[in-house]
């Protein structure tokens, strides 16, 4: 199969999709290749959460061409867990149930530090721990293409930094990583391409070319310029000239 | 031994509520009690129906049943209106025409109120083996789907990510639904069969650790609400499908309320 032989585990073709006649994701081209992090970003109700919803097949596109490599396995991890309060489960059995290998949940849970947790209830767990637990669910899957709805709500500073850490390590292990995220930090330190959206694809390029595009800016709305020219100050990643920060819109 | 029929009541009581408790942890999990109402609305119509073509009524209110819980699915999937309202057009819809279907069948107004309220004494030896029949089909295929429908109750986005069964599993599991809301009229009525799914299930939130001990709990407090409605029924002479739906709800008032008190009491000494 074609697919396989360039390293390409999804790829989407004018993609649409609408909700009640209006369209929330518009033509996007999208291609996601293994050792590869491609983030979604994009102002709130731009189609993020529904472009990486149509791509791993929870969403049926109106239209458009959507392909999978042969048996790739996906890891998601949702914006929110929708799980009833009233239904009893423990992590453990959790992060078990559509694991066909029993013994990979202890290790994954391990490995973001929430083993200990293993046999509280998910009502329990506070916004971070789930975030954790999610992520280790996924991860034990062993999966091929992970994507991560606004993985870093809840996380601590160390979570986002072990966040960014495990991410690139899933990569370099020859996954493909997609993510989506507010969160400006994560996307410069970890991403390899960016993907602008709102509705439809506006530009996409690797992170520090895109987050100086004026239609990436413009999407985020004045205050994401400042933000930036503050974090790249803060890195220490030269100056900002003063004249660039208030003018940056 | 089955020709005692308050032996028989028993036994097909109890059934009943092993088979309607699983189903009933699911229906307060993925929280689709106004799903039961539309389902057992639509048995008025089943029984209607399978009287004017000579059907037995348990059998006819599977099938209408059955209908009705894929209608609905198709209805939310395509269609512009919300769910709750997708679910009030389809239930009173078959409600009203289940009753003018019923109009036309002259013998059928005398035994409404059995309908409604349940008649589970007067149930005969061929239903019990039919509902027994019912509930052995029931548990096979909950089986066989556990882990599935587990996972898509949790959170069905994520049942849908990781294969491509997560509607089938749930079409199968609206299909047992409406099953069971057959089987359930006899003992309770039309009118208290979503009572039956949802008490017994509520009764034990909050005492299980683990889904499966939540659905042995329900299983007994529902055997448990059965055979104490019928007793009740049979000593003070009431009827026994609201009986049996008010023994569940002592049963619920009182689990819930326990351990609030033991606390207390633990707290003052």
């Amino acid at each position: 199969m074609k697919l396989d032989r360039d390293n390409i585990l999804v790829q989407g073709r004018s993609l649409t999709f609408a909700y009640e006649g209006a369209p929330v994701v518009k033509d996007v081209d999208i291609t996601l290749r293994r050792g590869e992090i491609v983030t979604l970003v994009g102002p709130n109700g731009a189609g993020k959460s529904s472009l990486a919803k149509l791509l791993v097949g929870i969403l049926k596109a109106k239209s458009g061409e959507l392909r999978h490599a042969r048996n790739c396995v996906i890891g998601y991890v949702p914006q929110h867990l929708r799980l009833d309060s009233t239904l009893p489960i423990t992590v453990d059995r959790f992060v078990a149930l559509g694991n066909s290998a029993r013994d990979r949940g202890r290790p994954a849970l391990e490995r973001l530090g929430v083993a200990g947790l293993a046999r509280r209830q998910m009502q329990s767990l506070s916004g971070g721990q789930l975030q954790r637990v999610l992520l280790a669910r996924a991860l034990s899957r062993k999966p091929d293409l992970l994507v991560l709805d606004e993985p870093g709500q809840g996380l601590d500073l160390d979570g986002q930094g072990e966040l960014s850490w495990i991410l690139a390590a899933e990569r370099d292990a020859g996954k493909a990583v997609l993510l989506i995220s507010h969160d400006l930090s994560l996307v410069l330190s970890c991403t390899d391409r960016v993907l602008c959206i709102d509705t439809a694809l506006c530009c996409a390029g690797p992170p520090e070319a895109i987050v100086r595009d004026p239609a990436y800016l413009r999407s985020l709305g004045p205050q994401a310029g400042q933000a930036l020219a503050l974090y790249r100050q803060h890195r220490g990643g030269g100056v900002v000239p003063l004249e660039r920060q208030t003018g940056s819109v | 031994m089955f020709d005692d029929f308050f032996l028989r009541a028993l036994i097909g009581g109890a059934a009943v509520a092993l088979i309607a408790a699983p189903l009933g942890c699911f229906v307060v999990w993925r929280r689709m009690a106004y799903f039961g109402d539309a389902l057992s609305h639509s048995a008025l119509l089943g029984i209607a129906l399978g009287l004017l073509l000579d059907v037995d009524s348990i059998l006819a209110v599977a099938l209408v049943g059955s209908a009705m819980a894929l209608l609905l699915l198709v209805l939310r999937r395509r269609g512009r209106l919300a769910n709750d309202t997708a679910l009030g057009l389809l239930s009173h819809g078959a409600l009203g025409l289940g009753l003018l279907t019923i109009s036309f069948t002259e013998g059928l107004r005398l035994d409404l109120l059995g309908y409604l309220f349940g008649d589970i004494l007067a149930i005969s030896r061929q239903q019990l083996f039919a509902i027994a029949l019912l509930g052995v089909f029931v548990f096979a295929v909950l089986l066989a789907i556990w882990q599935r429908l587990l996972l898509s109750s949790i959170d069905p986005d994520l049942a849908a990510a990781e294969g491509r069964s997560g509607k089938v599993v749930e079409a199968v599991f609206l299909l047992l639904l409406a099953a069971v809301v057959a089987a359930a009229m006899k003992l309770v009525g039309i009118l208290l069969i979503t009572a039956l799914l949802l008490l017994p299930a509520a009764a034990v939130c909050g005492l299980a650790q683990t889904p499966e001990r939540m659905v042995v709990l329900a299983s007994v407090f529902g055997v448990g609400a059965v055979v104490g409605g019928l007793e009740a029924s049979w000593y003070w002479d009431t009827p026994s499908g609201p009986s049996i739906v008010v023994a569940a709800l002592v049963l619920f008032v009182v689990a819930q309320s326990l351990p609030y008190f033991v606390r207390r009491l633990a707290a003052q000494e």
